[in-house]
């Protein structure tokens, strides 16, 4: 099993992996304090010195950084060198409030390249492999950072970006693509369109696909796989601490090796910032430690999801996150158990429901109660009262079954869940008024 | 033999009932039979009318989730024990009732129609036909 692009690092023993977190870690406090004002403030509010943070065991030390201080920071506030020094900025879609811009200098995009050529490298690729990069390109992060792992692997890339799926394809069967990148539905509707065209899987020579930026089920990757008949690898990053590569997976499929030698990754509770012991599910926190041009400390992704120091059969050393499971604002805690709407809606998406639900919190006896309000759609109705309430029961079932508890499933008329401005109010936690 | 019934899913709110007859009124279309099956949490309206197809997507335009099932329309005569006979036959053939409702014939003040959702309908009708009962069709019901 020898699919590494930087094996030194990738295969590292615990004890160099830390060696290395420590020294660029105390080399990047340092850094940061000297050239973002925006973070000094933060941590000398806080009362903490560079001097203060020695090895990875300090990391608690120092503030975090969230969404809102990027937003607060727009668009220079977190820079970490001379603007000269930059190359590239790329920037999020700002569909929850103002865009975030982050900035590269040369050395950070070489090594987002090479992280991102790390996960091609164990997706398979290697430089024989013609590798079509089907993700947008442009201020989006998924275009550009594939482009440049292709390039570092030495694939041959075929820079398509997304759309114009018959072109893809044509692409695809002429130039022989054997790697396709992009997002798990974009990959899905390419399997589509493959098939509307009249071919079969083995009518190309796609072995593997590398997808991300979006969340998707297993269920997803095994109909990916069927239909363009390849293996699917998952691949996690954000703009703010770079973009795709921060995290990849390799043929083992359980869970995605996170870079260590660049992000050192927390889990901590949401709510109260503690940080939490390995396995713990909670919020997923990176600290950027050799990024020039954008260096951001402990940032909290809002994503959560469970980090695993268990062997890998790749060989891989590095830690592996799990597919995060929700995001951190949008969880609820029912019954002890940690709840996300998102859950809900991969439950609701199988099950042949539009993700047009309404859950509603409340207490009774002392006992949390969860109802889930569901629009009804008329591929589920029957004529009998029978049917529906099988349907509500099945539907039931398959939520307890992902969240661990027992919902009860009201089956509602369409476009009858409440809207505000346009957006469905997902969440009514109506425990708050007995407290 | 059968004829076309428009099931709708609807809340037990007020002036639901009112909306969905409202969209059927507006197509100038007659009602013959209504019933309602409800629950706790919902309802189904199901409704015997003149041309199905519109009534059934005038619902659907306003927003309903409605669908349009094949149910049987048996005559019977308005007298006591007729309804009895009927089920006692579908009982001897095994069949089972999902649910059944009566309207009166406007234009035979002497006999009444039944319509029956079963989990066979080939095998009722069958069995109501051998037994000398009249199994109607659109054209007896609507005519």
């Amino acid at each position: 099993m020898g699919n590494y692009y930087q094996p030194e690092m990738e295969c590292a023993s615990p004890e160099t992996m830390r060696e290395i977190q420590n020294k660029k870690l105390v080399a990047q406090v340092k850094h940061v304090y000297e050239n973002v004002k925006y973070y000094r403030d933060l941590m000398d509010e806080k009362g903490v010195k560079p001097d203060d943070v020695k090895s990875v065991d300090d990391l608690y030390k120092l503030p975090f950084l969230t969404k809102n201080d990027l937003r607060d920071a727009y668009p220079y506030g977190l820079l970490g060198c001379d603007l000269k020094k930059c190359v590239r900025i790329q920037s999020t879609s700002g569909t929850t409030g103002r865009r975030v811009v982050a900035f590269y200098t040369q050395d950070d995009i070489d090594i987002w390249d090479e992280c991102c050529a790390r996960a091609i490298v164990a997706a398979g690729g290697t430089n024989e492999d013609v590798c079509q990069v089907a993700y947008g390109y442009g201020l989006f992060t998924g275009g550009p950072g594939l482009n440049g792992g292709s390039h570092k692997v030495g694939c041959l890339t075929l820079p398509m970006s997304s759309g114009n799926t018959e072109r893809q394809i044509q692409f695809m069967r002429d130039l022989h693509s054997t790697i396709l990148c992009c997002t798990p539905s974009y990959a899905a509707y390419i399997g589509e369109t493959l098939k509307d065209m009249g071919y079969t899987p083995d009518d190309i020579d796609l072995k593997a696909g590398i997808f991300g930026a979006e969340p998707w089920t297993e269920e997803m990757r095994r109909d990916i796989e069927k239909s363009l008949g390849i293996k699917a690898y998952d691949i996690y990053g954000l703009t703010e601490t770079s973009g795709p590569g921060v995290s990849f997976e390799c043929a083992e499929q359980g869970g995605m090796h996170i870079n260590e030698d660049h992000f050192i990754p927390e889990i901590i509770d949401p709510d109260t910032g503690e940080v939490l012991p390995e396995g713990s599910k909670g919020e997923l926190v990176f600290t950027s430690i050799d990024k020039e041009a954008f260096p951001l400390l402990r940032y909290r992704t809002r994503d959560i999801c469970v980090l695993s120091r268990k062997k890998c059969s790749c060989g891989r050393t590095l830690i592996r996150m799990s597919k995060p499971m929700g995001r951190s604002d949008d969880m609820l805690i029912i019954r002890g158990v940690n709840v996300f709407p998102s859950q809900i809606e991969t439950v609701l998406l199988k099950e042949g429901y539009p993700p047009n639900y309404q859950i509603e919190v409340d207490r009774a006896n002392n006992t949390d109660t969860l109802d889930i309000y569901v629009e009804m759609v008329p591929e589920q109705f029957s004529d009998t009262v029978k049917a529906v309430a099988q349907k509500e029961k099945e539907l039931a079932a398959a939520i307890t079954q992902m969240l661990g508890i027992r919902p009860i499933v009201h089956l509602v008329e369409p476009k009858s869940i409440t809207r505000s401005e346009g957006k469905a109010v997902r969440v009514i936690d109506r425990r708050k008024l007995h407290d | 033999m059968s004829v076309k019934q428009i099931s709708v899913f609807i809340e037990n709110k007020p002036g639901k009932l009112a909306e969905v007859t409202r969209f059927i009124a507006e197509k100038n279309i007659n009602l013959k039979a209504l019933s309602i099956a409800d629950t706790q949490d919902f309802g189904i309206l199901r409704i015997i009318c003149g041309d199905a197809d519109a009534a059934v997507s005038a619902i659907k335009d306003g927003g309903y989730v409605a669908t349009v099932t094949d149910v049987l329309a048996v005559e019977i005569e308005d007298k006591p024990g007729s309804l009895a006979e009927i089920l006692e036959y579908l009982a001897k053939a095994e069949v089972v009732v999902e649910y059944t409702y009566a309207f009166l014939s406007v234009k035979n003040n002497e006999s009444a129609y039944m319509i029956f959702r079963v989990d066979d309908s080939a095998k009722a009708e069958k069995a109501l036909t051998e037994a000398n009962v009249k199994v109607a069709d659109a054209d007896m019901v609507f005519g």
